[in-house]
């Protein structure tokens, strides 16, 4: 369980997380919506604490991200950046295998490649594991990263905007992907999502946030309501139901 | 060329290096050796000693200085620690006098140095990411700044300075391998095993430092601590190379260009002594060469400068063709 407890970052005399409080439930498939700007990324940093905050406090599994040792809640949680710039020449493995580092602090055990060879393969990688990154398509980058994140393999996993850069193929491959670490190995799977069918399709949990705070939570049948949709993103839609799914047409 | 170098392993490259190293030692210590063999073993082995010593601060202090700031055209020297050298050199001419600083004790004047330039690093680098902007491209460009500032000061005092103190100075301001100062030499060993040490203990953080401030905190590296650490152990070396020779700016870029590229793997296990290799390649290599092929005709840094600052050009040239 992930406690955000009124959580405030500014910058100047401008809040873009602005009194957050909320729990994110353990296990299963959050995830994180809004319009632009309203403070997804900001607050994933911070939960991950690769940001200071402001005021306010976040506990993973009632540890303070703040004041945890480093490699403590490396082991706990992990997270996947938007923009992941390395000016170091990696092949696939090398980066994969950097997920290992909180438990072997760079001395990989068999135990470890197996992690390495398992998070590889489960993103398809395998017949690219010795190309370097410079040499891959933005979709298989994105996807060296997301087998990182796996290879860390902690209980709190957190995924800024993955499906950036990826085809519907890969898209749905990742979402489902994310979906069996939820399903089958218990893991708490935090998404920003900007494609709300995406969202609506795979999550167990959706939160709203728009101007730095937050504006809705619930599960995908209460969230995904014209009005609310219409409160969070300022767009008229209609709401299909397809099987068990709800559909957003928000193009008309 | 990347495509053939691919083919042999970090190991071998290593080895490859490390071998060049100990020819070229072999050769600095036997070439051309007239007269008795106790003397000569002993004069050119300090001069040997201060060339490693120089070689490993520079190599290692740029790598690492590289890794932690993400870019691989940045040196030391960049954010002033050079141009800091020699603003404290000036400083002590002018208030002492030629005499007064060439008689006070080397040791001294080196731990005094050495402080200030740690104390400068630790200043800038607290000021700057204490902050709301914890950004290392702003340390650097306050670096650069000031870096201008002490060079202006230096040059002004220079030129109120007493022309006959200027050329003591002068001389102290100019790298010269051939004239290492030899009363530095223990002092500096102590401080670069110092260093070693601390730099032991945090070596399997360097890899995980060069993908970036968020993946290592994501890793869980105390990325604040231990850039701050660095920063200081990169001030000491720094100190020491430039104590004992003098300032150079682009070796460290050459060695350190070099190294990335022959090196198979972005891995610091090999990138690191295979830079420590090159640089002791090229600074004993080059002495043997300019002292039995030049006859002492030129100074070693002068062509160090040179060639490096070709690499610079090539470099800049090559990353905005990209």
């Amino acid at each position: 369980m992930i406690e955000i407890r009124d959580v405030t970052k500014s910058y100047g005399s401008n809040a873009v997380v602005d009194r957050v409080s909320m729990t994110l439930p353990a296990r299963g498939l959050t995830s994180i919506i809004g319009p632009n700007g309203a403070g997804k990324s900001t607050l994933l940093s911070i939960v991950s604490r690769l940001m200071p905050m402001d005021k306010g406090q976040v506990l993973v599994d009632g540890l303070d991200v703040s004041r945890t040792a480093g490699d403590i809640l490396a082991r706990r949680l992990s997270i996947m950046r938007q923009d992941n710039h390395i000016t170091a020449r990696l092949s696939v493995r090398d980066l994969v295998a950097f997920g290992r580092y909180p438990y072997s602090k760079g001395r990989l055990t068999a135990d470890d490649v197996e992690h390495v060879e398992r998070s590889i393969a489960y993103v398809g990688l395998n017949a690219f594991e010795h190309r370097f990154l410079d040499e891959l398509s933005g979709g298989q980058r994105q996807r060296a990263f997301i087998a990182m994140v796996l290879c860390q393999d902690t209980d709190y996993m957190l995924f800024d905007e993955p499906l950036n850069n990826l085809d519907m193929k890969h898209a749905v491959e990742t979402m489902k992907l994310l979906r069996r670490l939820a399903d089958d190995f218990g893991k708490t799977v935090v998404v920003v999502l900007h494609d709300i069918n995406f969202a609506s399709a795979y999550s167990d949990h959706i939160v709203a946030m728009r101007d730095g705070r937050l504006a809705f939570e619930g599960v995908p049948s209460d969230m995904i309501e014209p009005s609310r949709l219409q409160a969070i993103f300022d767009v008229d839609c209609r709401v299909h139901a397809v099987g068990d799914t709800r559909l957003v047409n928000y193009f008309e | 060329m990347q495509a053939d170098l691919k083919r042999i392993s970090p190991a071998g490259m290593l080895l490859v290096t490390a071998i060049l190293a100990l020819v070229s030692m072999l050769a600095f210590m036997t070439l051309g050796a007239k007269g008795s063999w106790a003397f000569i073993l002993s004069f050119r082995g300090t001069k040997l000693a201060g060339m490693i010593l120089v070689a490993y601060a520079i190599a290692v202090s740029t790598i690492l200085f590289q890794t932690i700031s993400g870019n691989r055209i940045l040196t030391p020297s960049i954010i002033g620690f050079d141009a800091m050298y020699a603003l404290l050199q000036t400083v002590m001419v002018f208030f002492l006098g030629a005499a007064g600083a060439t008689a006070a004790d080397p040791r001294l004047q080196f731990l005094i140095e050495t402080a200030a330039m740690v104390g400068f690093s630790v200043l800038l680098f607290r000021a700057l990411f204490s902050g709301a902007t914890r950004s290392l491209h702003l340390l650097m460009l306050v670096g650069i700044i000031l870096g201008g500032l002490f060079r202006s000061l230096s040059s002004f005092l220079q030129r109120i300075l007493d022309p006959n103190e200027f050329i003591v100075l002068q001389d102290r301001l100019f790298a010269s391998f051939n004239t290492v100062n030899v009363d530095l030499l223990g002092i500096s060993a102590v401080a670069v095993a110092g260093v070693t040490f601390v730099l032991w203990r945090l070596f399997p953080t360097f890899d995980v430092l060069s993908l970036g401030r968020e993946s290592a905190i994501g890793l869980g590296v105390d990325h604040h601590r231990t850039v701050t650490i660095l920063l200081v152990l990169i001030a000491v070396l720094v100190s020491v190379s430039t104590a004992l020779v003098g300032p150079v700016t682009f070796f460290g870029l050459l060695v350190a260009s070099l190294a990335w590229q022959i090196t198979p793997t972005a891995s610091h296990r090999f990138v690191l002594p295979i830079a420590v290799c090159l640089a002791i390649v090229t600074l004993v290599g080059g002495q043997v060469i300019l002292e039995r092929l030049f006859a002492f005709n030129t100074a070693l840094s002068i062509v160090i400068e040179f060639v490096g600052g070709l690499v610079f050009i090539f470099l800049l040239v090559r990353g905005s063709a990209r």
